[in-house]
């Protein structure tokens, strides 16, 4: 029995607690970035943005969050009702679920599985489920628009971020996100970091994230200019705030992404004496927000794609140079090896 | 340097490959203009690839990729009998205005599948090289989109092809579960001790290769797929592809399965006469040439699967001589069928070769030539071709088998030598336009092989012998 | 290990479930869904099995871009299964007959043939222990099968080329954006400046 106990029973009880504690601070750091988002939105348009609820507006997305939750949800006559109500869930359950990989500092994540990486990038490429479910289920033709494009997007994209990750993994010799981020410990302290030798990969992977996670310039999914709110025009109240939710922390994951493959996760930017003291953890959080802000400043000055032209920076720029990219890293692995060391 | 020796045993295939993707990017840069070019460099490429595999010694890549005198001999075959097909397609494409720059590219990539198929030996090597041959060979069969019976020809083919692959696999599976390996060897003495399931997975695995080298029970695509597919293409199925297959059917059976030789003795003898009758009855109500060539070339694959019921090195030796004279007979006869125009438009029934001797007698008596030596009489080459094989099976003691043989090659005489009836003794209708240069070429060198094969049979019937000896 | 048993029965459980499933749903677009399930679960085997690579890589390829691809046809097609289905019964007792017969056929060969005591050891190649399996697959993939993995990358060459040829066509009259045409433009080439004379347009 009290093996029984040990071998069992409080593993569990660790995981789970670990997972809710990981789950609270997340969700609480969303809630902050999405203000963040709208703050940064309305500087460059120079607005105020939230300000009401709270002091600096900082209790604005609580106060959304409420509204979202008290009001009636409504399903449409015609719509799959199962599948309906099942495409918030996977949305929110697959974004959050890809946090169980992802190391904050060293040692401190839930599971550093050996193929780490491709456990990110396989629920990333879940999430598109989610919104050709939405899109289908609600039986309307913008959503239907919305989810079709979205199938056709996501795709495109995923090849690209693919091979960027491939590259990163010739350097780093590894699948598991730990030991991507130890490989960057150089002696040239953020210059060893992967962005600076892998540029142009970082400039793909960004633009792809951004088209990955459907955020401006190529929210083509749920253009409201085009198709009023895309897939989820038939949503409200709950499942609709579930979608937001999923949005913001699969763009929490792309940031985290970003800084475990380029900006050297938690490593302080040189290892001397005053970035030594601060702690792995807020190195993290600093870099993953200055991806955020990126993000958010992508949104907030650059016009939306056209259809085409996405399909075409896709399929036809990021493709070729990213597959070019990966022959050049690995050629360089190989036969440079010793003239870069 | 020494690594890369180890490629040499697949450099031909190696080289084919390369050179059609490299031929690939030539052409969806340069678009329209390059077809030509394109054409040219693949025969070219052809040839070299052709040459490089006569040259290679002894030897093997792995476990699953062998060369020895059977892959020399028949590779050089089936590389030539594409190069020829390209040259073939030349003018009939121009005319047509259906020149792609894919065209030879696919052909190409399908001779790189042949050449894997030729040289298999273990069943993954087998599978992949098959898919690789088919696949391109499906696209073909539909590439004049347009036509209604072109798409149908490829989605049969494809469809049909598709169950084959599923029933080839389904035997390989029974067979590596039944003797724990894929490779030919391991097969051989796994089946010394062969119990019901391997015999399973042989019968599933055969009745696979017969559906690509279109023998009976699972020969319904062969007219439906020649008929409708564009001409030259129909002239690369008969040909080159034929080749392979039987190539690969000959190296599973006395490679892998020769410790069971009765029991897949039985399953090919019927395949052969059923083959055989099915093609020298079935083709004499045919109106359409290409239809009468797609059961012609069924009865052929009966006639050489007869040497390879015997299960011998001279029948093996007799397949051999058999597919090579067969490749020529096939080619010439399609030379003619593309020559076949009137008035800018193709025709295809036999009814429009009436008084061909008049209207151009070179091109009738070649086609004479032609017509009887695929009927197998003597003294032309297709009468040396039948020879073997049933002086096998009787060597074999495949009495039944040869006599049914002897018989169906009877009635199969008698559509031939219709046809040259038609030619010779009927009224004449309008001549045909002129025919283009290299079919000409075509044309003359196998007729004149047919006809003076006898002469000097001594080459090919050593080269035949030598490379059937490798296998045993 | 009970552990271990309890997620094997709760994924293969639920793996052959969404496979009827897939078969038994009236909707395409459900039955899709539930092919999708049934491919998680199968990744989810794999990784029990301690095949954690070939997990994640199912799930990428066939989950993240097959499946999309596939559920994206199978929404715009609007298929009717229930009108597919309708000579369903019709055919049953002589479809039924054969699928007994060989089913038979294939127990009495299995039931008299027990596989041959020596195989299990001869197939089963020794799983290396030190190194994860990713590098495991990739030290034999480039090496021992490095024929296989090109041939398979050539096939899937003129799969592509194949698509290509049979489906594309370059309609004329259509309009393309040529970015460089774009930035190549000037002032010069894009307006023309006319004085009008008042009172007389151009």
């Amino acid at each position: 029995m009290v093996e029984f106990w040990w071998s069992y029973i409080w593993p569990l009880i660790v995981m789970v607690a670990q997972s809710l504690l990981l789950l609270v601070l997340l969700l609480i750091t969303i809630a902050y970035i999405l203000l963040a988002d709208r703050k940064i939105w309305a500087a460059v348009q120079m607005r105020r943005g939230p300000n009401v609820v709270g002091p600096w507006g900082l209790l604005q997305s609580f106060a959304d969050l409420l509204k979202f939750v008290l009001k009636e949800p409504t399903i449409p006559a015609g719509a799959n009702k199962g599948v309906f109500l099942l495409a918030p869930l996977v949305t929110c359950t697959l974004a959050l679920a890809a946090w169980a990989v992802i190391p904050v500092n060293a040692g401190w994540v839930i599971a550093d599985i050996n193929v780490g990486i491709l456990y990110v990038f396989a629920i990333s490429s879940l999430g598109v489920y989610g919104i050709i479910m939405a899109g289908w289920a609600s039986n309307s033709k913008y959503p239907f628009l919305a989810a079709l494009r979205s199938a056709a997007q996501m795709v495109s994209y995923e090849v690209s971020i693919g091979f960027v990750i491939i590259t990163v993994l010739l350097c780093a010799g590894s699948l598991k996100l730990s030991a991507i981020v130890a490989a960057q410990n150089g002696a040239y302290g953020m210059f060893s970091w992967y962005w600076l030798p892998l540029l142009p990969m970082f400039v793909v992977f960004f633009v792809s994230a951004l088209a990955e996670t459907n955020r401006p310039p190529f929210d083509l999914v749920e253009a409201e200019s085009e198709l009023v709110a895309g897939f989820m025009v038939e949503y409200g109240s709950t499942p609709y705030m579930l979608f937001m939710l999923g949005e913001y922390v699969a763009i929490g994951t792309m940031c985290a992404m970003g800084t475990i493959l380029f900006l050297g996760g938690w490593l302080p930017p040189f290892q001397v004496a005053p970035f030594t003291w601060v702690p792995g953890v807020i190195w993290f959080v600093l870099k993953a927000f200055f991806m955020f802000f990126l993000f958010a400043m992508a949104k907030a000055i650059v016009p939306r794609y056209r259809y085409d032209q996405l399909m075409r920076l896709g399929w036809k720029v990021f493709l070729p140079i990213s597959l070019a990219m990966v022959v050049i890293v690995a050629a360089v692995l190989q036969f440079g090896g010793a003239v870069l060391k | 340097m020494k690594e890369l020796l180890a490629f040499l045993p697949i450099l031909p295939e190696i080289a084919l490959a390369v050179g059609a993707m490299g031929l690939l990017m030539f052409g969806a840069y340069g678009g329209e203009r390059v077809v030509t070019t394109i054409q040219g460099l693949s025969v070219v490429l052809l040839i070299f690839a052709a040459v490089l595999a006569a040259m290679l010694p002894d030897s093997r890549f792995g476990t699953s990729f062998v060369v020895d005198e059977f892959a020399r001999f028949l590779k050089v075959l089936a590389f030539l009998g594409s190069a020829v097909a390209i040259v073939m397609s030349l003018d009939y494409l121009a005319v047509e205005k259906q020149q792609k720059f894919e065209y030879p590219i696919l052909i190409l990539l399908s001779t790189v599948g042949m050449g894997m198929l030729i040289s298999a030996n273990d069943l993954i090597a087998l599978y992949l090289g098959l898919e690789l041959m088919s696949l391109a060979l499906y696209v073909v069969a539909a590439s004049n989109r347009d036509s209604i019976r072109s798409t149908e020809a490829g989605l049969k083919y494809f469809v049909l092809g598709a169950l084959s692959s599923g029933m080839l696999l389904y035997g390989c599976s029974l067979i590596y579960g039944f003797t724990g390996t894929v490779s030919f060897e391991g097969i051989a003495e796994g089946s010394k001790h062969p119990g019901i399931g391997l015999i399973f997975g042989l019968v599933f695995l055969f009745a696979g290769l017969c559906f690509k080298v279109s023998a009976v029970p699972f020969h319904m695509w062969t007219p439906d797929v020649y008929e409708g597919a564009p001409t030259p293409v129909t002239a690369f199925f008969a040909a080159a592809p034929k080749i392979a297959g039987i190539a690969i059917f000959v190296r599973v059976a006395v490679g892998a399965f020769h410790e069971i030789v009765p029991q897949w003795q039985q399953i090919i003898v019927f395949v052969a006469i059923a083959s055989m009758v099915l093609g020298a009855f079935a083709a004499i109500g045919q109106r359409n040439i290409k239809r009468l060539m797609a059961y012609s070339s069924i009865g052929h694959m009966g006639f050489a699967l007869v040497g390879l019921a015997s299960g011998t090195a001279v029948g093996v030796q007799g397949v051999l001589i058999y597919i090579a004279i067969y490749l020529a007979m096939t080619l010439g006869t399609f030379a003619v069928i593309l020559a076949m125009r009137r008035n800018g438009e193709m025709v295809e029934e036999i009814g429009d070769l009436a008084g061909l001797s008049r209207s151009n007698p070179p091109l009738a008596f070649l086609l004479a030539i032609l017509l009887f030596s695929l009927a197998g009489i003597p003294p032309l080459a297709g009468f040396f071709a039948k020879f073997y094989v049933f002086l096998a099976a009787i060597e074999a003691g495949l009495y039944t088998l040869a006599v049914i043989g002897v018989l169906a090659s009877v009635v199969g005489a008698y559509y031939y030598l219709l046809i040259v009836k038609i030619m010779y003794f009927d009224e004449p209708v309008q001549a045909f336009q002129p025919m283009p240069g290299e079919l000409k070429a075509v044309l003359g060198v196998t007729g004149l092989f047919n006809l003076l094969f006898f002469v000097y049979p001594a080459p090919l019937i050593e080269a035949a012998s030598a490379a059937a000896k490798s296998l045993f | 290990m009970i552990l271990s048993a309890l997620f094997f029965y709760l994924f293969a459980s639920i793996c052959v479930a969404s496979a009827f499933m897939v078969i038994a749903a009236k909707n395409p677009v459900h039955s899709v869904l539930f092919l999708i399930l049934a491919f998680v679960n199968a990744a989810g085997l794999f990784v029990l099995l301690g095949a954690e690579f070939l997990a994640m890589i199912l799930v990428v390829v066939y989950v993240g871009a097959v499946a999309v691809l596939f559920l994206f046809v199978v929404m715009m097609l609007d298929v009717d299964f229930a009108e597919l289905r309708q000579g369903f019964l019709q055919y049953l007792p002589v479809g039924g007959l054969v699928g007994v017969i060989f089913l038979a056929e294939l127990l009495l060969v299995v039931g008299s043939w027990a596989i041959g005591p020596g195989i299990p050891t001869t197939i089963t190649a020794k799983i290396p222990t030190d190194i994860p399996n990713t590098q495991a697959l990739g030290l034999v993939l480039y090496t021992r099968y490095v024929y296989y993995f090109e041939a398979a990358g050539v096939v899937l060459l003129v799969a592509m080329i194949g698509a290509i040829v049979l489906t594309l066509r370059h309609k004329p009259n259509v309009k393309r954006q040529n970015t460089s045409d774009q930035v190549a433009r000037t002032k010069e080439t894009a307006i023309e400046i006319r004085h009008v004379q008042p009172g007389q347009g151009l």
